[in-house]
This record gives C-alpha cells, sequence and structure tokens, in this order.
C-alpha cells in the first residue's frame, strides 16, 4: 500500500523551486549571493581606491621634471613637516576644533527642547526642522550666505538698522579673525561652517537626551541639586555620548571641505584646498595623497576615542 | 510631571532655528530681484524675468540633464547593493559582520575629499578616462548607504513570523521574496531611494574629481559661485535646486514616518 504511494513519480521540480530551495536549507549559500555584489563593489571601487590614494603618498615627484617617480619613498611625507604645510594643517585642525565646540554649544537647546518637551506634532516639526537644513543642497546653503555676507548684503544692511555696524567692524579689525569684509573674514567663513554642519550636532545629542529618563531629573531635584546643578551632574554627562558623535561629523566635514573656503574665507589654504590644488593644478599627486592621508588619521584617532567614550551607542 | 520650558531654553531654540533657516528665505528672495550686479540688500525691485531668462539657457538645461542621468543611474545601482547589503546584515549575525556595516558607512564617513581623491587616483592609475561612467561610480558608492539604512530599519521592524507563515503556507523563496518581503519593504526603499536621489543631485565634492569636462548642476554652480557670470541666472537656479531636493526628502520622510530618524544622513 505504501509502496504504490510511493511508487509515483515526483511532479518535475522547476529549476526555480530548486534554486529556492537550496537557498531556504543552506543559509550560507543565500547570506553569500546576497554579500558578494556590494563587497565586491565596496571592495574593489572604494576600499581599492584607498589603497591606491595610499600607494601614491609613497611615492614622490621629479623635481626637475615634474613626472612621478613610482618608488617607495617617504620623501612626500617628510615635505608634509615643511612649515608652510605644517601650518595649512595646524591651521584646518583649529578650525574643525572651534567649529566643532561651537556647534555643540549651539545645538545643545535646540536637541534638549525637542528631546524633552516636544511631543506629538510638534516633535514630528521638530524633526522635519532638523532634517531639512540637513538635506538641503550644500552649494546652495554656501550661495545664501555668499548673498548674506557681500558688503551690501542683509548681514550689514541689519547691523547697520540696529546700529551694530562697529561690533562688525571691531570683529573685522580683530587680528587672525578679521578681514576687509565678512565673506573674506575667517570669522565669516567660520559661521558658514557652523550653518553647514549644525544638524549633524543636533541630531546625536537629541538620540542622546532621549534615553534620559524623565524621572532621573526629577530625582536629582527631590534630591535638592538646583537646576543647573542636575544639568551640570546629571544632564551633561549623559549627553556627551551623543555630543562626541556630533563632533565626528562636524570635525570630518570641516577637514574634508575645499568648496567653502573657496568662497567664503580669506585667501590663505585649508587642507582640502591644499589637495584639490596639488593634486590638479600642481599635478603632484604623491603630495596631494600624503596630505588626504592626514584627515584619514586624525579621523581614525578621533574614532578611537570617541569609541572609548561610549558615542557610538548615541547614533 | 514635566515642568515648563525655562525662557532661556526657548530664545536658545528659536534662535537657533532661525539661523537654520532663514538664509535659504534669502536665496529666494534674491531669485526675484532686479539688481543685476550685486547682492544688494533690501532688493530694488521685484520681476519674474529671470526665470524665463534661465529657462532659455542651454548650459542650465545640460547640467540639469545630465544631473538627473547620474542621480538615476546611481540610485538604480545603489538600490540593488543597498538593499542586497541589508538582507545579509539585518538580521543574521555572522564573522565580519561589523567590518562589513563599517564598510558601507565609510564612504560617507571619511571626508568626501577623500574620497574624490582617491577614485581619481585609481582611475588616474587604471588610465580610466573621465566620463558619465566614473561619475556614477562616485556617486552609487557613497548612496548604498541610505538605501542601507532604510532597508535595514524596515527590515528589522518586520516580524519574522511572515516569513515563516509564508513558507509554511507553501511558498518558496522567490515567492516569499516577490509577494512577502518586497510589498513591506516597498516603501522603505522607495525612501532610500527618494534620498539617494537627492545625495547625488545634489554632490558636489566627489564628482569635482570624477568628472572631468562634464558639469553636473553643482559643478555649474560651483562655477558660477568661483566665477559668477550672470548672477540672477545662479539665484534662479538655487531655487529650482532648493525645490528639487526639498520634495524628494519631504516624500521620504512620510513614506517612512513610523520608523523615527531611519535616514539620517551621517
Amino acid at each position: 500500500m505504501t509502496s504504490a504511494v510511493l511508487d509515483l513519480p515526483l511532479p518535475r521540480e522547476s529549476l526555480s523551486r530548486r534554486l529556492s530551495d537550496a537557498l531556504f536549507k543552506y543559509r550560507g549559500l543565500l547570506l553569500t549571493l546576497l554579500l558578494v555584489p556590494p563587497l565586491l563593489w565596496l571592495g574593489i571601487v572604494y576600499v581599492g581606491s584607498l589603497i591606491a590614494l595610499l600607494l601614491q603618498s609613497f611615492f614622490s615627484i621629479d623635481e626637475f621634471s615634474g613626472t612621478i617617480v613610482r618608488e617607495f619613498t617617504l620623501k612626500t611625507y617628510a615635505e608634509l613637516l615643511h612649515p608652510a604645510n605644517l601650518d595649512v594643517i595646524l591651521r584646518t585642525v583649529v578650525m574643525a576644533a572651534a567649529v566643532t565646540a561651537a556647534s555643540a554649544i549651539l545645538a545643545f537647546p535646540i536637541a534638549y527642547y525637542a528631546a524633552r518637551y516636544a511631543r506629538g506634532q510638534m516633535k514630528a516639526a521638530f524633526y522635519l526642522a532638523i532634517m531639512m537644513p540637513l538635506w538641503s543642497s550644500y552649494l546652495v546653503k554656501v550661495y545664501a550666505w555668499k548673498l548674506l555676507l557681500a558688503k551690501e548684503g542683509a548681514v550689514a544692511w541689519a547691523a547697520d538698522q540696529i546700529g551694530a555696524t562697529p561690533a562688525i567692524d571691531s570683529i573685522l579689525s580683530a587680528p587672525l579673525i578679521g578681514g576687509p569684509s565678512l565673506s573674506v573674514s575667517y570669522f565669516g567663513q567660520f559661521l558658514v561652517f557652523i550653518y553647514l554642519w549644525l544638524p549633524f550636532m543636533i541630531l546625536p545629542i537629541q538620540a542622546a537626551l532621549e534615553r534620559v529618563p524623565g524621572s532621573l531629573i526629577e530625582a536629582s531635584a527631590d534630591l535638592g541639586a538646583a537646576p543647573n546643578q542636575t544639568f551640570r551632574t546629571v544632564i551633561l554627562p549623559l549627553a556627551l555620548p551623543g555630543v562626541v558623535a556630533g563632533s565626528i561629523f562636524t570635525f570630518s566635514l570641516t577637514l574634508g571641505d575645499y568648496i567653502l573656503p573657496q568662497i567664503i574665507g580669506p585667501s590663505t589654504l585649508l587642507l582640502g584646498q591644499a589637495v584639490y590644488m596639488l593634486q590638479g593644478t600642481a599635478g603632484n599627486i604623491p603630495l596631494a595623497a600624503a596630505f588626504a592621508v592626514v584627515p584619514i588619521s586624525v579621523m581614525a584617532l578621533y574614532l578611537l576615542i570617541a569609541k572609548r567614550m561610549g558615542a557610538f551607542d548615541a547614533f | 510631571m514635566r515642568s515648563k520650558a525655562s525662557l532661556g531654553l526657548k530664545i536658545g531654540t528659536g534662535l537657533g532655528l532661525l539661523f537654520l533657516h532663514a538664509p535659504l528665505a534669502f536665496v529666494i528672495l534674491y531669485a526675484f530681484t532686479t539688481e543685476e550686479r550685486s547682492y544688494q540688500f533690501p532688493p530694488p525691485g521685484l520681476t519674474l524675468k529671470w526665470f524665463g531668462v534661465a529657462w532659455s539657457r542651454p548650459d542650465v538645461w545640460n547640467a540639469l540633464t545630465l544631473s538627473f542621468q547620474v542621480a538615476a543611474v546611481a540610485t538604480i545601482l545603489a538600490l540593488v547593493l543597498g538593499t542586497l547589503a541589508a538582507g545579509a546584515l539585518a538580521r543574521t549575525r555572522f564573522f565580519g559582520r561589523e567590518a562589513i556595516s563599517l564598510l558601507i558607512i565609510l564612504p560617507i564617513a571619511l571626508p568626501g575629499i577623500v574620497t574624490g581623491i582617491a577614485l581619481r587616483s585609481a582611475f588616474s592609475l587604471m588610465d580610466i578616462p573621465f566620463s558619465f561612467w566614473t561619475i556614477v561610480v562616485g556617486h552609487a558608492t557613497f548612496c548604498v548607504v541610505v538605501v542601507h539604512n532604510n532597508a535595514v530599519a524596515r527590515l528589522r521592524r518586520m516580524s519574522p513570523s511572515i516569513v515563516e507563515a509564508s513558507y509554511d503556507l507553501g511558498a518558496d523563496s522567490i515567492q516569499t521574496f516577490r509577494y512577502v518581503i518586497l510589498p513591506n519593504l516597498g516603501t522603505a526603499l522607495l525612501a532610500g531611494a527618494m534620498l539617494a536621489f537627492a545625495l547625488s543631485f545634489d554632490e558636489v565634492i566627489v564628482t569635482t574629481f570624477t568628472a572631468g569636462q562634464q558639469s553636473t548642476l553643482p559643478i555649474w554652480m560651483l562655477n558660477e559661485l568661483v566665477r559668477p557670470r550672470q548672477r540672477p541666472v545662479t539665484n534662479v537656479v538655487a531655487v529650482i535646486v532648493i525645490i528639487l531636493t526639498f520634495l524628494p526628502i519631504l516624500a521620504a520622510y512620510y513614506l517612512t514616518r513610523e520608523e523615527g530618524p531611519a535616514s539620517d544622513r551621517p
């Protein structure tokens, strides 16, 4: 009886059925099939390019012919230590640090309000209010500030209306940060950098603050802490991983930017501009590559410290 | 009980938000100014004529078309690669998983200039001439992460039991993917695609390294910013760019609303 059933010819399995059975049975096969295309792409296109970049930084340029000598040397890295090049690196790192600190201060109230007081519709509005500027066109944002900071532009007009022109003039006449007008001063550049990266700082701080339970703050008050004591000893330490996470973006983005400094700020170079000019007009790809290794290593170090401080839990 | 926000906090928040939003309003205002030579504020008069002038400029149309084509192809590539990666990384744990996640995020976490010069030096080492495709390769690389992030968020929210139910009811893997997983994933992929499109459409840093002689809309704008030719036309193009990036982002937000910030651009 049973043999009769077993003798029935099995329905011919279609190829797709057999394939999908195999995918179900061998999970590893499915995983491999899923992973191979993205890994091939990122591995070859991206990691391959990074390795190519690293290789080039160990080449050097022949001073007489201007051609690239494809032999291993550390000469190009030694060139980075030339005072003019060190100056570029130092100036960029100081700018990145200043932008990061100022962004954190400006971002905190917005993040705090969004995390603790905004609810329902208001919360959604806050989310959009932070996301929209983050995603709007980078160049349009830079352009907006070119309009605003121009000598005849809106900022100068507004300052004139409220009698703040002397304040702006005193910033412009200050050494280092000043200049002939806001759009060609470090101060103007600094303002625009903050404007560009502020949303990147708000989001992780807000995420960190969302996780602070309200009862913790009430407990602190119940135990007799004044509001600013609660802020310093409870809220700030818990928000710190968010600040560090945000600072990864503000720092990294400032280090690598070379478009904004071309349009707003003084004519002295920042790191990104140096890389761009070296590989373009100067044709010195090895030195450009060595320069590009600087932000990579600064960021690697930064990420290492950030990881120790628990910043990655704040995303 | 929640106490009310203090006045200082409200002022700080309000000023911060004003700082984030006011500048773009000025760009829109300037598109209508009658002043041609400078950025005079307040504008001496308002006019609509620059929209017509910009409309009849072939260089603007060429740049716009190229940007659309690049963004479309880069988005399709990112959609395929990002979805595959999300399928592999969303639920399974295996050796090297963290490294692969890092690899996906890296193109956007490292400064754009590093990605740009790395691609350029690779192209020059391999003697690949710059073309439409070199731009697409760069864009697709950093767009994978946004599709991946959206798809992973949705896959993690999806109950694994609906997939099991599909198998129990006799569907094979391909049918399950076609009739169960894909409809659930649909809006997340659409949102990811919108964001990838917006990201590619707006990208300038990597593009300057991989574009050669071609000019996408952001490259066109950059040239106008560094060496202005006709400022009012630039103003109009800036407004068009604001609208073209605003719409897909808003759409992406409404498509993935319940998931919270899955669409963060890191």
